[in-house]
């Protein structure tokens, strides 16, 4: 009983943690190289609904998954071509980033789905595929465990990569020392524009991943409200986990386990559930007031750099 | 000592150097040679085009007209990467370092040398260690930046020019803010370096050290070119002379004074930083009616907490604060000003103004509640324009009509003319003035000397804390020289003894 | 004059406003839809009729106060992202009052309003508190406290006491006697049932909010703590008192922004799928606004009336989500209107020298 429950709440953790770590991920890329990216859940809604199109018309759950990285990559771009190389206020361009991805997405399915809002419920085929099909009993420990979508386990080892970047390789050091000293990079011969480009282009790049999770493993089809705050969240995510990726994924598991035991809860009538969906707010807030305080935010986060001509 | 001049080997010529900002023209026809070995400065007043010039040559800045050479090759310098390329090198006023990141990895950004994937610190770390024991730069490769002395940082800077290989090295001002003994060994280092065969080039205003150190001096005024001397040919008045275009006067003008009473007496004051290590260990300090002490001292020996502390920006410890005999230690900024202190903080930007107010705002940021700028909580925008502008033509604060000008659109000098207005207005018992003229321009500079004296003369308290020792030589009746959080010693302000006084700030008995 | 003409910011939102729909129009256009079409459609469902236009005004008076509240905090130096839950507090707080203290007409409605303001002046508070106190960073207290309000609202719906027995997920309406709609003959001439009182509150906060900041000494306050926290301490104002002081102005707007909304229009609050994103609609509202509080009564009646117009849009089944497209647009041209600026500028300061 107590094994099967386990299971039960490692499962719900490993379908609700990949959204939040993805595009936390990618806004701790943005954040560090000094760009305040407040656009994630735009991204992470226009990857949603590209990831369940493509799909749906190719019926490559893969396929879907990496389209709607490269949707939020888009979006990334318009992000980083409006801050980095405009110098616009980073906060108003993420705020348009929130209108214009939601926006877009809804559009576009009312204009290919015959004006509705919803996508049509995705194959099990055309959905991001799982592993270990069959071995296990359905309801056993290892079927809610093991077999699961692989992407889930690929999202934690990203963070182990995307430690190794910012802080073993030479990309990693030079995007940490862009978001606190544009100027000496510009002296040292780095092009801080470039750094913060393939920053903010990742960040998108993952915040669509991210969202493609959502659509092609969770909810298995697109809907407005599919990705509801997700993209918030990861921001707060890596906030809490002071904009490293080891503190983003301490932040995205309170989230993910909290979520493991709404839903294993959820059924029993003990709590209500919107106590229940309360707590990982009210955790992440009483976690940072006891024991974490304030983190060190990047010195040039959210300030844009003019370079001199 | 000078170093041995090469004189047949030309390593920079800039010809004809042309820079303009818009309609601003910031360098015109400016030429520059340097020759290989030699100590080559570059004397002009603030604003004069110097930093200008020298980002040209290391191609932070794209010249609008002109020609560069480099070992007598006609190069265009797009970037600094192609600065680094030539061996040209340039160590900033400001520092240009990542203050979470190591000695070690600010040395090798943008130059990391690679062990596969991985960023290899444990070769860089060698060469750093290699490196500072060839010129005697003292680092610790593994400490933190934010967590070393400004002398370090500087040498760090240094080491990073030397690590990718520059001939040539362009120090900005490079002793703003060291000890004379700091910048004697500073002198030592560039020896050390031209005897090896760099050339440097000093951006400065301190005649002082051109006349130690140079070989030969270029003079620009106002982005002109004005001439290039030997430096043995020519005298400190001949070069201020040209400096400024007019013959300039040094020595402040002050009157034999006798002190009044006592109006600021600090107790046995002891303070901890943010980081909970203590800075001030047992202060005493006393200021009188009608004299300028001056507090000599290198940054970082508590200066900074103990202005704070007096004007209620931070919390002591344990000790007194006495004005007019009153304890008003923790108490609030508020109620520190209402028992009569008034300062020119340090960072006029960051604490002197509110730069995206107007000069009209700004003139009032204490006094804004009071009649005649309020009444009922109301503001009287009337009377406060009146007021700026009489300021204004008062302290002949430019340009004129700047009532509406937001304080940032200010020159730094017109900005502490609005500070120091403020605070003359405000009338209060002590002035305290920190570093009141750094990054000024020599017409500034006289301004705020004559209106110290001024304001002592009246009678009034003024304790002047700065790193400039010139300035607390040249206006100060007392010296207290502060050293790791206590005062180390005091002499009178006349004939003080430079060198005593150098020993003093590095804690030693004079 | 010309030269004012170009520094003034109102130019380049109408410019913004004017590109985003020419990239609406480009948009449909591609999707095959005659935007001439679709944007006469808009036009009309906002100035077609008295009607309309009454609803227009209607929708726009809670975006007006959010927009306010968010527009307030960026004066003060804040991004109040957190308007969202500030609003949803505001509308919990006026429809428990609403429903559960029978008080006299008027007063009790005076009263809901109050609760509202309290009750939105408290969740920002506690952001403030949380920066000065710990240092948490305002964004991620927001975020939380956007979420926390949402459930405590979905928790507080499902309360028995205020619970509707009438078989929908929703409270009970409110007391007729907290409502604020105008008199039954408004409604008739304007052919608008919901037209209510709020939009004058609005108009009325936006007044007293633009009053505050340009002509009182507390004004000077807040402009100088947002403006520059350390020079405000250095001149001995109390920065965190005033600090604490704005976020709850802040949080008091975006909550009277709730109480209008619920007292005037809906009158109950349902179960919610989805934030409403009143608060996050502010954000728009004010910087089409220009952060300006005056401002912000001109772009909170041209969001309420995008977002009312726009619904007529499924009628010829375009998508109305274009609106929100164009909204987004039109940011992206006003965060990056300061290029703009420096374009025209430079322009004219060349035509000048040829002259």
């Amino acid at each position: 009983m107590l094994i099967t429950n386990l299971g039960l709440l490692i499962n719900a953790m490993l379908i609700s943690t990949p959204p939040l770590l993805l595009a936390g991920l990618g806004s701790c890329f943005s954040e560090r190289s000094g760009v305040v990216n407040i656009g994630i859940e735009g991204m992470m809604t226009l990857g949603a609904f590209v990831g369940a199109a493509v799909a749906y018309f190719t019926g490559n759950g893969w396929l879907g998954f990496f389209c709607g990285g490269l949707a939020g990559a888009l979006l990334g771009l318009i992000h980083a071509l409006v801050c980095v190389s405009m110098h616009a206020d980073q906060t108003i361009a993420g705020t348009a980033i929130n209108f214009i991805g939601p926006g877009f997405a809804i559009f576009l399915c009312k204009a290919v789905f015959e004006n509705s809002s919803d996508s049509p419920a995705l194959d099990t085929a055309a959905k991001l595929p799982k592993m270990f099909v069959g071995v296990f009993p359905a309801g056993s420990f290892g079927y809610n465990v093991i077999s699961t979508y692989p992407v889930a386990y690929l999202s934690f080892v990203l963070v182990l990569l995307c430690w190794f970047v910012f802080f073993k390789t030479r990309f990693g050091m030079r995007l940490r020392a862009a978001g606190e000293h544009p100027e000496a990079c510009e002296t040292l011969g780095i092009n801080v524009y470039v750094v913060r480009y393939i920053c903010v282009i990742l960040s998108g790049f993952l915040s669509g991943l991210g969202g493609a999770f959502v659509t092609l493993a969770t909810v298995s089809q697109f809907r407005p409200a599919v990705i509801v705050g997700q993209g918030f969240i990861a921001i707060a995510a890596v906030i809490f986990g002071k904009f490293t990726p080891q503190g983003t994924l301490v932040g995205c598991l309170i989230f993910g386990f909290c979520n493991g035991i709404k839903s294993l809860l959820g059924g029993s009538n003990i709590v209500s559930p919107n106590i229940l969906s309360m707590i990982p707010y009210v955790v992440t807030l009483l976690t940072l007031i006891f024991f974490v305080g304030a983190g060190h935010v990047p010195a040039a986060n959210g300030k844009p750099f003019v370079r001199n001509k | 000592m000078k170093s041995n001049m090469d004189n047949s080997t030309v390593v920079i010529q800039m010809k004809d150097i042309v820079k303009k900002f818009g309609n601003f023209t910031a360098n015109d026809h400016i030429n520059l040679t340097v020759y290989k070995g030699e100590v080559h400065a570059i004397l002009g007043e603030n604003g004069a085009g110097k930093s200008t010039l020298m980002n040209v040559l290391y191609g932070m800045f794209k010249p609008t007209s002109g020609q560069i050479f480099i070992n007598g090759k006609e190069v265009s310098i797009d970037n600094p990467e192609k600065a680094i390329e030539l061996g040209i090198g340039m160590v900033h006023q400001h520092f240009m370092l990542v203050q979470p990141f190591t000695v070690t990895e600010n040395i090798i950004l943008g130059a990391e040398p690679m062990k596969g994937m991985k960023v290899d610190l444990k070769t860089a770390r060698a060469k750093i260690l290699e490196l500072s024991e060839k010129y005697n730069l003292k680092v610790d490769p593994d400490a933190k930046v934010q967590d070393i002395s400004v002398g370090m940082q500087q040498r760090v800077e240094i080491l990073k020019v030397l690590y990718r290989g520059a001939d040539i090295l362009i120090l900005d001002e490079p002793t703003a803010s060291l000890t004379p003994q700091e910048i004697d060994e500073l002198m030592e280092i560039i020896r050390n370096l031209t005897g090896a065969g760099k050339s440097i080039i000093l951006i400065t205003h301190k005649l002082k050290e051109i006349k130690e150190s140079s070989d030969n001096c270029t003079i620009i005024r106002r982005g002109k070119y004005i001439d290039t001397v030997k430096v043995s040919d020519v005298s400190e008045d001949d070069l201020a002379a040209m400096m400024v275009g007019r013959q300039v006067n040094f020595t402040v003008e002050k009157k034999e004074q006798e002190p009044g009473e006592v109006k600021l007496e600090v107790k046995d004051l002891h303070a901890k930083d943010y980081r909970g290590v203590e800075v001030l260990k047992g202060l005493n300090l006393k200021v009188h009616a009608g004299e300028i002490v001056g507090l000599a001292g290198i940054d970082g020996n508590g200066q900074s907490q103990l202005v704070e502390i007096i004007t209620g920006l931070a919390k002591a410890t344990s000790g007194e604060v006495l004005m007019n005999g009153e304890n008003v230690v923790n108490m609030t900024p508020r109620q520190v000003f209402d028992k009569g202190i008034s300062s020119i903080p340090e960072d006029r930007q960051k604490h002197g103004l509110v730069m995206d107010f107007s000069v009209v705002e700004n003139m009032v940021l204490q006094s804004f509640a009071e009649e005649p700028f309020a009444k009922n909580g109301i503001l009287n925008k009337k009377a406060m324009r009146n007021h700026a502008t009489k300021m204004i033509s008062d302290f002949d604060i430019r340009p004129v009509g700047c009532e509406e000008r937001l304080a940032k659109e200010l020159s730094g000098g017109n900005q502490q003319k609005v500070i120091i207005a403020r605070e003359v207005h405000n009338d209060k018992d002590l002035l305290i003035a920190f570093n009141p003229t750094r990054g000024l321009d020599v017409g500034a500079i006289e301004f705020v000397h004559k209106y110290l004296v001024q304001q002592r003369n009246k009678g009034r308290a003024i304790l002047l804390v700065s790193f400039e020792l010139d300035e607390i030589m040249g206006l100060s009746d007392r010296i207290n020289v502060i050293f790791d959080g206590k005062i180390n010693g005091e002499m009178p302000g006349k004939d003080a003894d430079q060198y005593k006084l150098g020993l003093m700030m590095a804690g030693g008995k004079a | 004059m010309k030269k004012k003409i170009l520094d003034s910011n109102v130019l380049y939102i109408l410019i913004s406003i004017v590109l985003g729909f020419v990239f609406g129009a480009l948009l449909l256009t591609i999707i095959g839809v005659n935007p001439a079409a679709a944007y006469g459609k808009l036009f009309n469902g906002i100035f077609g009729k008295p009607k309309f236009m009454t609803y227009s005004v209607v929708y726009g008076a809670p975006l007006i106060l959010t927009g306010l509240s968010v527009a307030f905090s960026f004066r003060t130096g804040v991004f109040n992202i957190g308007a969202e839950g500030q609003y949803v507090v505001g509308t919990l707080a006026a429809a428990t009052v609403g429903i559960l203290c029978p008080l006299p007409p008027v007063i009790h409605a005076i009263v809901c309003i109050l609760a509202a303001a309290c009750a939105g002046a408290f969740w920002g508070w506690i952001v403030g508190l949380l920066k000065v106190k710990k240092g948490i960073n305002e964004v991620l207290s927001y975020i939380m406290l956007n979420w926390i309000a949402f459930y405590l609202s979905n928790y507080v719906v499902n309360i028995k006491s205020i619970h509707t027995d009438q078989g929908a997920e929703a409270t009970k309406n409110i007391l007729s006697s907290a409502s604020i709609k105008m008199p039954k003959a408004i409604a008739k001439l304007t052919g608008c049932g919901d037209v209510h009182w709020g939009i004058l509150l609005a108009v009325f906060a936006a007044i007293a909010i633009w009053f505050i900041m340009t002509k009182t000494t507390f004004g000077y306050q807040l402009r100088a703590v947002g403006f520059s926290r350390t020079a405000a301490e250095y001149a001995g104002i109390s920065s965190n008192k005033v600090f604490l002081m704005s976020m709850s102005i802040s949080g008091l707007l975006a909550g009277i922004g709730g109480a209008i909304q619920l007292l005037g229009m809906s009158e109950r609050i349902p179960q919610f799928a989805a934030q409403e994103g009143y608060g996050f609609q502010g954000i728009t509202v004010a910087l089409i606004g220009s952060t300006n509080p005056i401002g912000c009564i001109f772009s909170g009646l041209f969001y309420g009336a995008m977002k009312y117009g726009g619904n007529k849009l499924t009628v010829i089944k375009v998508p109305t989500e274009v609106v929100n497209i164009i909204m987004g647009t039109i940011i992206i041209f006003i965060a990056i209107a300061p290029v703009f600026k420096m374009l025209l500028q430079k322009a004219s300061a060349k035509k000048e020298v040829k002259e």
